[in-house]
């Protein structure tokens, strides 16, 4: 309050009369005041079409402009600072400037209408978001021009939208419509919100509204399907990564893993410590994350042999006390991690490549990291499918799945595969621990999520099967996905688990079923 | 499970058990002795704290509990992972009439609503809520729910002959399903908070020492009926039954026993007797909430049948005893290593002790 | 296979029974003299370590400046910490177990609701003291416990007026996003009456709860989009617990969600939970507490560097609840000097009025509704994980611990 005062005094100081040198400081002083004052002075400064202005909007926008006590404005860039007005070295730091939303979205259009004929095409873009999103009628001109030299289709299209919504602001009710009808051809949410708004503010175009409107909720609408089950696909991919290892351990060993979920945490902390390894190698951490991958594998198949060697191979052939004595290892392992790295989240940091979302035909978006996510799925599974197929390593382990007894009478070291398969299976743990690091908390208790979740994909998809693995998987997050919206997210997976009882009690061996006389056992 | 999966054998080498049947029954003999221990004078060497009667009231529970599922894995084979669910179940029957007892004595001072339906801003009880401000009716309902889920869920199991790791996984599902469904605030049961802040039973104010003592007397009553109930089963031809159900399902079925009959009436006894305890339980510690549904609660129970030696009912009560109270003692001696010592305790008893302490007092034997 | 048990039965057996008894035997200490006992309830494992560790070290860090600055009474405190392990019924043996075996004279505890209501009945039937220092739900209040986190009224009532006002974007249809459980849905009733008499109708009202540790967040922030294309300006209200926010904040972040077009404003998000995210994507999202590490104040200065030598990790951040400890640690010594005793009564009665200049740069008072005055702050995530307070009440403001919005406090019974 007190500082809004002072500004209200400096500003009556200056005197009215004023040079246009004058007047770009006069509209750029405030830019130190009160989050109102520098909301509307960032509305001017973009309304003024100074070429002074963009760097200082810049720096705002980005954190970099900072203020002098006595309210000089100062610019940080590269390590030094200037004044922002005058362009000499300031004698030291001052503080930054701190910006609040009203003034981020204000800066948003106003740095769209001085970037509009940006040379740069993301630039651009990004000019014409803001303008889509700021609509404001005096942007028409603007736009019309910028559209006229474009070039870059992509970049032309949301030029057109931007236009179209500042049209939909225009006072003029045939320019009104013909932002409607361009609006009305689109299928984006915003658009629709656009149309409802304006909708309220006036009622003689509001035919053609409840027109388009009908229309964008018609495209809407498959849009959703479309994206509901890119949602279903990317539950079931992380499903079937956290279920893959058990698949090996319990479909293919019979052992019962309730550590398995720990195995996940522990490729999940792998890839923290690969980052920060990495974090002083600049050209090096961008990899940080496909590094993981068989770092995670080597970590936690290392664990797994150890595992195996150590304790379970105790007791082959009686499942449940494997079930209790893993289950006292997870506690033991969550409980070391958690004195070793703490109780508290640690961060991954995703890479850019995985941000964001792409968008598909038809406007359909999709979150860049859970697409990757969903390929990581299937290429892990191809692999492993692949090395038990076609290895020396997942031919022994075959035999010794169907008849450990020939099998070393064959010459096959059992001991050596039983370690082998259990390091596998934990090793692909490990990777979908990489993946999970991706969208959800790295905290020592990740782990107790998936294990309840993967023993249901296992056993529904059928033990020993990873066609089953795969398709259960999938198919469990589809179901789960589509039922969300009906029954909100608790119910819907109280109904997956209840199905998957239910199915369970009809088709004991789950959906692919093994014949002979492995499924005996 | 395949047949040549071991077992140890019930009933053999009576002799050194009869030290572990000493020990048992002297155990029991001191336990009764601690209420009567609390009323000594605060500076008695012999005085015990109103802490040592609640927590010792708690494992009792716990040994019931831990006997229900001995019943049914240790002599008929069915390892459930969800015996916590039927445990729950029978405490908040109880819970709900514990609730219902409170009447207009909550904050809101509602005639029939709990505090926790008030401020949510429900006007009147659900339906499931009727006729439970009736201690017998509620008592019936903490044996019959989990019975009749037990039923149920054990028809549609052991019909279609699943068993083992498959059981144990539907279980554990069950248990875990439960737990989502109970969190639910819609449910009507107090989600997460679930139920607190009891007054009174059967017309005895709780947080009293003497109501302490008479649910701790209660408890250890039920704990000698689940005893007796178990021993003479055991020792009847459905127990031997039952073994031969456990040791050799398929041989047994041929030659002309219903072994899903055999196997539905133990699992749904031992449900029972879960929410017996259950419903004992809550009353001790004062609280019932969703959490007691986690399906690592149904494992750990499980592992104190395993460490005290399974298929022996000494064993159930000496492992239910034994790793609560190291827990108790853990918590507050080495809050950040007892983790470290329980689990490195599971793992050493399921590698080095196959049949648990109880095996340690009876005479070595081959495979 | 049958491996021979190294260990003697007899020494097992000793092991056993020395834990049955070990409550039993202990030293018969004298009240009045030897260190002042001062419990510590969080738990160290489970789903709440992840939270309820930095205030077991708040509490321990407290003690040891405490007994240097010569402890209480010229009698040194001595910190016990126990786990509870997350396990609600466990809270209530070990607060048990804190009064009766360790007679501890005061306990800093708890964090989740449930907790609080597990012990409440064994601190009152033991006449103990607890602080407890989270914000939460309200609609309580024990003569054995002091609240020293916010009401509803001292955090969620201000953020959703701030995101109403032109500076917050003038938002006139709310999503409320929530995990199932008491505080959310006591808070979200509450605003949703304080929306309505705002004016905004039900039907600008989305209401959605999650599980626990609730980590596909996909469909709930689509659906968010969607409630948000409804030609109002459109804002999310989170009483999303600890672990789900990770995930959450992700899912805005990765579908494009920014603060600018809709912001979202958190009660529970603070700078404990921003530590697992990289929070480039959520600039501008808000959090509303009554203290923010990046507050600017000679305490907070001092309480800042007194964390990072007790810590030893300069990542460690301060937060909300931890300067609830603080402030309700330095109140207890108050008031112990004050009553010259650490008897419970005494204690409370010199509590009521206290007052403490807290971190937060406000002096906060202690009332006889047993709930601190605090101010209300509302700050902007940073590039940095840090938040800039971008809106704070001029003075601290009374609790209000039962809701005027909860019609049926108006019949309630006076509370003790």
């Amino acid at each position: 309050m007190f500082r809004l005062l002072c500004l209200l005094a400096s500003l009556l100081l200056i005197p009215a009369a004023s040079q246009a040198q004058e007047s770009f400081e006069a509209t750029a002083a405030p830019l130190a005041g009160s989050f109102t004052a520098q909301a509307e002075a960032v509305e001017r400064l973009g309304a003024l079409g100074d070429p002074r202005a963009l760097p200082l909007l810049q720096a705002l926008a980005e954190g970099r402009l900072q203020k002098q006590a006595d309210g000089t404005l100062l610019i940080a860039q590269n390590g030094a600072v200037r004044e922002a007005l005058s362009g000499a070295p300031a004698a030291g730091p001052g503080e930054v400037v701190r910006i609040n939303n009203r003034v981020r979205a204000a800066l948003r259009g106003a740095l769209g209408r001085l970037q509009l004929m940006s040379p740069e095409e993301a630039v651009r873009a990004a000019a014409a978001e803001g303008l889509f999103r700021s609509r404001s009628a005096e942007n028409i001109p603007l736009l019309e021009q910028a559209l006229a030299r474009e070039t870059v289709p992509a970049v032309g299209r949301r030029m057109e939208m931007a236009l179209a919504a500042a049209r939909l602001m225009s006072g003029d009710v045939a320019t009104r419509r013909a932002g409607i009808a361009t609006l009305g051809a689109s299928s984006s949410a915003e658009a629709r919100g656009l149309l409802l708004e304006a909708r309220a503010a006036g009622a003689e175009t509001a035919d053609g509204i409840d027109a388009a409107i009908a229309a964008i909720d018609g495209r809407l609408k498959l849009r959703q399907m479309a994206e509901t089950a890119f949602q279903g696909l990317s539950l079931g991919s992380i499903l079937l990564l956290a279920a893959l290892g058990l698949a090996v351990t319990f479909g293919v060993m019979g052992v019962i893993n309730m550590a398995h979920g720990e195995m996940v945490m522990l490729g999940a902390y792998t890839t923290v410590m690969v980052q920060e390894a990495l974090r002083g190698i600049p050209w090096l951490a961008a990899w940080s994350l496909p590094l993981s991958v068989p770092a995670a594998f080597l970590v936690t198949a290392a664990v797994g042999v150890a595992l195996e060697r150590g304790l379970i191979r105790h007791l082959y052939g009686r499942p449940l006390e494997t079930l209790l004595m893993t289950f006292g290892v997870g506690m033991i392992l969550q409980q070391a991690v958690r004195l070793i790295f703490g109780a508290q989240n640690r961060e991954v940091v995703s890479p850019a490549w995985m941000q964001g979302t792409l968008t598909l035909p038809g406007d359909v978006t999709v979150t860049q990291n859970r697409l990757w996510i969903i390929l990581f799925a299937l290429v892990v599974l191809g692999l492993t499918v692949a090395a038990i197929r076609f290895t020396r390593f997942g031919l022994e382990m075959r035999a010794v799945v169907q008849n450990r007894r020939i099998a070393a009478t064959m010459g096959i070291r059992t001991g050596r595969v039983d370690a082998m398969t259990f390091a596998f299976g934990s090793g692909i743990a490990g990777m979908a621990g990489v993946a999970v690091s991706q969208i959800d908390n790295v905290s020592p208790n990740l782990g107790t999520g998936y294990i309840i979740d993967s023993f249901m994909v296992v056993v529904f998809g059928g033990v020993g099967s990873l066609a089953g693995t795969m398709i259960g998987a999938f198919t469990l997050g589809l179901v789960n996905k589509m039922l969300e919206p009906w029954a909100g997210a608790v119910l819907a997976k109280i109904a997956v688990l209840v199905g998957i009882m239910l199915f369970i009690q009809r088709r004991p061996k789950g959906l692919f079923a093994l014949r002979g006389r492995a499924a005996e056992q | 499970m395949s047949a040549t999966t071991a077992h140890p054998p019930v009933r053999t080498a009576l002799r050194p058990g009869l030290v572990l049947r000493g020990l048992l029954l002297g155990g029991l003999a001191i336990l009764a002795l601690l209420p009567v221990l609390n009323q000594l004078p605060q500076d008695s060497a012999l005085h015990v704290s109103d802490f040592v009667v609640a927590v010792s009231g708690k494992w009792i529970c716990y040994a019931i509990l831990a006997l229900a599922i001995d019943l049914a894995w240790g002599y008929a084979g069915i390892l459930s992972l969800g015996h916590g669910a039927f445990f729950a179940l029978g405490g908040y029957a109880m819970g709900m009439h514990l609730m219902r007892l409170i009447g207009p004595r909550g904050v809101y001072g509602h005639p029939v609503l709990p505090d926790f339906m008030v401020f949510l801003g429900w006007t009147e009880l659900p339906w499931y809520w009727w006729g439970f401000q009736h201690f017998p009716f509620a008592l019936l309902m903490a044996l019959a729910v989990p019975g009749l889920l037990a039923g149920l869920v054990g028809w549609l199991a052991f019909r279609s002959r699943i068993t083992g790791v498959y059981l144990s996984i539907i279980t554990q599902a069950m248990t875990y399903a439960l737990m989502l469904a109970f969190f639910r605030n819609d449910m009507g049961f107090g989600g997460n908070n679930g139920f607190t802040d009891f007054k009174e039973l059967l017309g005895m104010p709780l947080n009293t020492s003497g109501a302490r003592a008479a649910l701790f007397y209660a408890a250890l009553l039920a704990l000698g009926a689940a005893l007796l109930l178990c021993r003479h089963i055991a020792r009847s031809k459905l127990g031997r039954v039952l073994v031969a159900v456990r040791d050799a399902e398929s041989r047994l079925r041929f030659l002309g026993y219903d072994t899903t009959a055999v196997k539905l009436s133990v699992f749904v006894l031992s449900a029972m007797i879960a929410g017996l305890a259950g419903a004992l339980y809550v009353p001790l510690v004062g609280i019932i909430n969703p959490g007691e549904f986690s399906p690592g609660n149904s494992i750990e129970a499980v592992v104190w049948v395993a460490v005290g030696g399974r298929g022996t009912l000494v064993g159930a009560l000496l492992g239910a005893f034994s790793v609560n109270a190291l827990k108790t003692w853990l918590t507050s001696f080495a809050p950040d290593l007892w983790l470290f010592v329980l689990g490195g305790l599971f793992v050493a008893v399921t590698l080095l002790l196959p049949r648990g302490l109880a095996g340690l007092f009876r005479r070595e034997e081959g495979r | 296979m049958t491996v021979r048990f190294p260990v003697s039965r007899r020494a097992l057996l000793g092991a056993a029974a020395g834990a049955l008894a070990m409550p039993a035997i202990r030293p018969a200490l004298a009240q009045g003299s030897g260190p002042i006992k001062v419990g510590v309830l969080h738990s160290l494992s489970g789903t709440m370590a992840i939270s309820e560790t930095a205030l077991r070290d708040t509490v321990l860090m407290m003690v040891e400046d405490q007994n240097r600055k010569g402890g209480v009474l010229g009698r040194k405190l001595e910190a016990v910490v126990v786990d509870p392990a997350s396990n609600w019924p466990l809270f209530a043996e070990k607060a048990r177990e804190l009064l009766q075996v360790h007679k501890v004279d005061v306990t800093f505890g708890c964090w989740t609701s449930v907790s609080r209501k597990s012990v409440l009945p064994v601190f009152e039937e033991l006449n103990g003291l607890l602080f407890y220092p989270v914000q939460y739900e309200g609609e309580e209040q024990s003569k054995n416990v002091f609240y020293t986190g916010a009401a509803p009224n001292q955090q969620a009532i201000p953020a959703v007026e701030y995101l109403m006002s032109e500076d917050g974007g003038g938002a006139r249809r709310i999503a409320l996003l929530g995990t199932d459980y008491v505080y959310p849905r006591t808070t979200n009733r509450i605003l949703r009456a304080f929306l309505n008499s705002k004016g905004i109708a039900d039907a600008d009202i989305l209401e959605e709860y999650t599980p626990f540790g609730h980590s596909d967040w996909q469909g709930i922030v689509s659906r968010v989009k969607q409630f948000a294309s409804q030609g109002k300006k459109t804002a999310i209200v989170s009483t999303i617990n600890g672990d789900a926010n990770v995930p959450f904040y992700r899912e805005l972040g990765n579908q494009g969600i920014k603060a600018e077009d809709i912001p979202s404003v958190a009660f529970s998000v603070g700078e404990e939970e921003l530590a697992g995210i990289d929070t480039k994507p959520l600039v501008g999202h808000l959090a509303a507490w009554n203290y923010f590490m990046s507050v600017d104040s000679p305490v907070n200065t001092e309480f800042k560097k007194m964390w990072a030598s007790y810590i030893k990790n300069p990542k460690r951040v301060t937060n909300d609840p931890m300067e609830a400890t603080y402030t309700g640690f330095r109140m207890w010594t108050q008031a112990v000097g004050q009553a010259k005793t650490t008897a419970v009564d005494a204690v409370r009665s010199a509590m009521y009025g206290q007052k403490v200049e807290a971190p937060c740069g406000y002096t906060e008072q202690m009332f006889e509704n047993h709930h601190l005055s605090k101010p209300v702050m509302i700050g902007e995530i940073m590039e940095n994980g840090q938040f800039n307070v971008v809106y704070k009440t001029p003075t601290a403001i009374k609790a209000e611990n039962w809701s005027p919005f909860i019609p049926e406090n108006a019949n309630r019974a006076k509370a003790g």
